[in-house]
């Protein structure tokens, strides 16, 4: 199914007699494997407003995620929460849309300082398990008018509503950027470093540690700024320190945000939510290959095959999330973190509230 | 305004409630008598005053969820309380309900600089929690003009913004984690100290619920390093359309101010009669200010300037001085008190396209002169939240009344042109009857949806964000 309007989606879900298997570009291919017939939003498609001026754009839900992001480029703009592309990780091909990356809350790096892309969506409209169009938030920068569904659905992986058309706040593109890469760090140095960085007024917006254990440390602005930064940074830290300029910059923190180290290698990829001072005692327990982003906050581990990551970890404040595996390993474990019970009772309720008939992606998040 | 009718069983059972509570809860959480009952019959949102069954104000955690288990178990409406500073009556009593102020949960839990964030208690201020981290170099970003006074637990309920959130964001950009308490008594923990809670955004659906999917009792905020300095820049213009031009092409220029505040001539002359903040004499005043060090600062005012000098202002003056950017921002903090001397007023909190702003003054300003009553405006240009305050006299029969009517025609105008009907305040009672303006029935079904699930029975802040009319039934079934 193809809907290539609002109403034939509401349509569609409506009449719909099993499971649907939504997506939208296919390239986030991941939670428990959905058994039903495809639902693709990708022909809802198109920039249906962009206001620079306003610092906000909306999208039809099946925009391919490109299309956006050359269009707020022309003008300077940009989405401030540097969505990753699965596809790299995922060997999956296609065309990430916007609502992909809405209904995975599709966060990079920068997140650290903007926040995740649920901080940037200002608006949505879907339409639920019962074929009801409901819209949410709207077009404006604050917007407290009723509760905030418009964060529910970020982050929903499509299992309480499929998205038609989604709002974002933008930030302009800075004029330049640079990088400090350290030598080689332990995980605990690292995480200090990266603490005491993320501490300064500074206003670093990336903050990672790769496989070999370089340290890197973004800093955006105006050419004057982002010079005065580094040097002021580089004196707060102290150590010795590379430094990649602009593009270099650039193209290293694309490697980090689509978590390219794990490409094509062997290995099941799980990511963790973690307190950034937790993370050097979880690699260590977690003990394979393993990338820190978001000061440390974010952990991302190269576990062999059919591993469950979360039994070696034992009990620890945060959440695993099993990205990418076999459909057999997601079959046996739980891909999202199981939840206590009072959190699981008001999820389940929220599915049969928004899905009563169990029509959206069911089982896909567990 | 309607409220709905009390329940007469409830107020039958009013004895025996406090009875069971008086049996959990130390004397002093425990408040009975009516004349200290007074004191929260209304909040900010003075208009509208009811006098509650009785007014607990627990000490912990595990009393809350003892006084909600009793609640739920007798079928009680239970109104939640931060500081009691809601401009749109969230925080409004019904005669047969139970106050649960958070006044007392007021301590510090945790402060960790290495993973900046701060544990608190959700009784405790806005401005007190910056004040628990500022020796170190840090604050807490949302910052509400009521900062001396709101509690966090209201913040959270109204997803509070302030002046300074084009470039931090609100409260719920800046929540890691609660420890809630559900109607049934049960005590949940969402998120924490990392950046993302798993599952569904629970907290996100609980930031700005307007307290009526449960009572968060403990807070994990997010607090950030201070910049190195701030400085602002004051700017007049000869119309609000240039003024408006003006804040769109600094924001399509690439630098992203900290704040943009836009005050009108009535605006202007008020706070200028009031301050002396030395104002220009004109149509329209920006305050842009930015951040970082000195030369940084330099940068961005020397670009913000000439961008200003595009638009032909009648004053352009650039603080060169703590002492100057006190004075340039004198005149804007005391624009709510300086109009209350005056007159009687009604603050609105519309937000619209930041493009849309000189057509929506321009219809301000003939809408002013259609209901015969002032409006003066003063808001967030950079981020599009008007405050529109509209003047009357409360001793004139039928003004409020009037002003009222004008304030619902300039929300009804905020969302036509794309915008919505409360961008920091939040619905409470005041704009619970225009919702139907902003969404249709299936809008207003999925939100009641989520009640549903979190406080099947209603009575967590009855009255408050849907039309009476709307959430009818579900009241009648609980």
């Amino acid at each position: 199914m193809r809907p290539i309007s609002e109403a034939e989606l509401s349509e569609m879900i409506r009449s719909a007699l099993g499971p649907l298997r939504i997506a939208g570009g296919g390239t986030r291919n991941l939670g428990k494997p959905v058994l039903g017939a495809a639902l693709s939003t990708a022909g809802l498609s198109g920039i249906t407003l962009y206001e620079p001026g306003a610092l906000t754009v909306v999208a039809r839900a099946g925009t391919p995620l490109s299309e956006v992001q050359t269009t707020l480029a022309a003008e300077g703009q940009r989405l401030p929460f540097e969505p990753m592309d699965m596809r790299p990780l995922l060997g999956s091909e296609g065309t990430p849309t916007v609502g992909g990356m809405v209904a995975a809350n599709a966060s990079g790096p920068r997140r650290v300082q903007v926040g995740a892309c649920r901080d940037s969506l200002i608006g949505l409209r879907f339409v639920d398990g019962t074929g009801a169009v409901v819209k949410n938030g709207g077009r404006v920068m604050k917007n407290v008018t009723g509760y905030d569904l418009v964060k529910l659905m970020a982050g929903s992986w499509g299992t309480l509503g499929v998205m038609s058309e989604c709002a974002f706040k933008l930030l302009p593109v800075p004029e330049t950027e640079a990088t400090l890469r350290s030598a080689p760090l332990s995980p605990a140095a690292a995480v200090d470093v990266m603490s005491r960085a993320l501490g300064t007024p500074y206003e670093v917006n990336g903050a990672a540690r790769d496989e070999s254990g370089c340290v890197c440390l973004r800093i955006e602005g105006f050419a004057k700024q982002v010079a005065y930064r580094r040097a002021a940074l580089e004196t707060a830290l102290g150590g010795e320190w590379d430094v990649l300029e602009g593009p270099q910059s650039a193209t290293l923190w694309q490697e980090i945000r689509d978590v390219q180290g794990f490409a094509g290698r062997t290995g099941d990829v799980w990511r963790l939510s973690v307190k950034p001072s937790d993370a050097p005692d979880i690699m260590a327990r977690a003990d394979c290959p393993a990338l820190m982003d978001w000061g440390g906050g974010l952990i991302w581990a190269l576990v062999e095959e059919g591993h469950d990551l979360r039994a070696r970890l034992g009990a620890f404040a945060g959440h695993a999330t099993l990205i990418r595996a076999s459909g057999a390993t997601r079959a046996a474990l739980p891909v999202f973190q199981p939840e206590p019970a009072p959190l699981a009772a008001i999820a389940a309720g929220l599915r049969a509230k928004f899905d009563p008939r169990g029509v959206l992606n069911p089982g896909l998040m567990g | 305004m309607e409220m709905p009718q009390p329940n007469p069983a409830v107020l039958r059972k009013r004895d025996r409630v406090l009875d069971r509570l008086a049996a959990v809860l130390a004397p002093e959480a425990l408040i009975s008598d009516e004349a200290e009952r007074r004191a929260y019959e209304c909040d900010a949102l003075t208009a509208y005053r009811c006098l509650p069954m009785a007014v607990t104000l627990p000490a912990s955690t595990a009393e809350v969820s003892a006084i909600l288990r009793i609640c739920h178990e007798e079928g009680v409406p239970v109104v939640p309380r931060g500081s009691g500073t809601s401009l749109a009556g969230g925080a409004l009593p019904t005669e047969d309900s139970v106050i649960l102020g958070v006044a007392r949960l007021r301590d510090v839990l945790e402060v960790n600089f290495p993973d900046r964030y701060i544990r608190v208690q959700t009784g405790m201020t806005n401005l007190s929690v910056t004040g628990a981290v500022e020796s170190d170099g840090f604050f807490y970003a949302p910052d509400p003009s009521s900062q001396l006074a709101c509690a966090i637990a209201g913040n959270i309920a109204m997803n509070s913004g302030g002046a300074h959130c084009l470039k931090y964001g609100v409260t719920t950009n800046n929540l890691l984690g609660v420890t809630m308490v559900m109607m049934d008594g049960t005590i949940t923990e969402i998120g924490g100290a990392h950046m993302d809670a798993a599952g569904y955004d629970l907290l996100g659906v609980i930031c700005g619920s307007e307290g009526q999917l449960g009572v968060v009792t403990e807070a994990t905020l997010r607090i950030l390093p201070k910049p190195e300095g701030a400085r602002p820049v004051l700017m007049g213009f000869d119309s609000n359309e240039v003024a408006g031009e003006c804040v769109s092409d600094i924001i399509k220029a690439g630098v992203l101010p900290v704040a943009i505040e836009f005050m009108d001539r009535p605006c202007i002359r008020a706070c200028e009669d009031f301050a002396k903040a030395g104002y220009p004499d004109c149509e329209a005043l920006l305050i842009v200010e930015v951040e970082g060090s000195p030369a940084e600062i330099d940068e961005q005012l020397a670009l913000i300037t000439a961008i200003a000098r595009r638009h032909n202002p009648v004053e352009l003056r650039e603080s060169q001085s703590e002492d100057e950017s006190r004075k340039i921002w004198l005149g804007r903090k005391s624009a709510f008190g300086a109009m209350g001397q005056i007159n009687d007023y009604m603050c609105l909190d519309g937000t619209i396209p930041v493009t849309a702003l000189p057509f929506v003054l321009r219809r301000i300003g003939e809408m002013s002169r259609e209901f015969g009553l002032d409006v003066a405006n003063v808001f967030h240009a950079g981020d599009g939240n008007m405050h529109p305050l509209i003047l009357f006299d409360a001793n004139k029969p039928g003004d409020l009344e009037l002003c009222e009517a004008f304030g619902a025609e300039i929300l009804k105008l905020c969302v036509e042109v794309g915008g919505c009907l409360t961008g920091e305040h939040g619905v409470g009672i005041e704009k619970r009857d225009l919702m139907a303006v902003q969404y249709t029935p299936e809008d207003l079904e999925a939100q009641m949806r989520v009640k549903d699930v979190f406080d099947p029975q209603w009575l967590l802040n009855p009255a408050k964000v849907f039309p009476l009319i709307s959430s009818a039934t579900r009241r009648a079934a609980a």
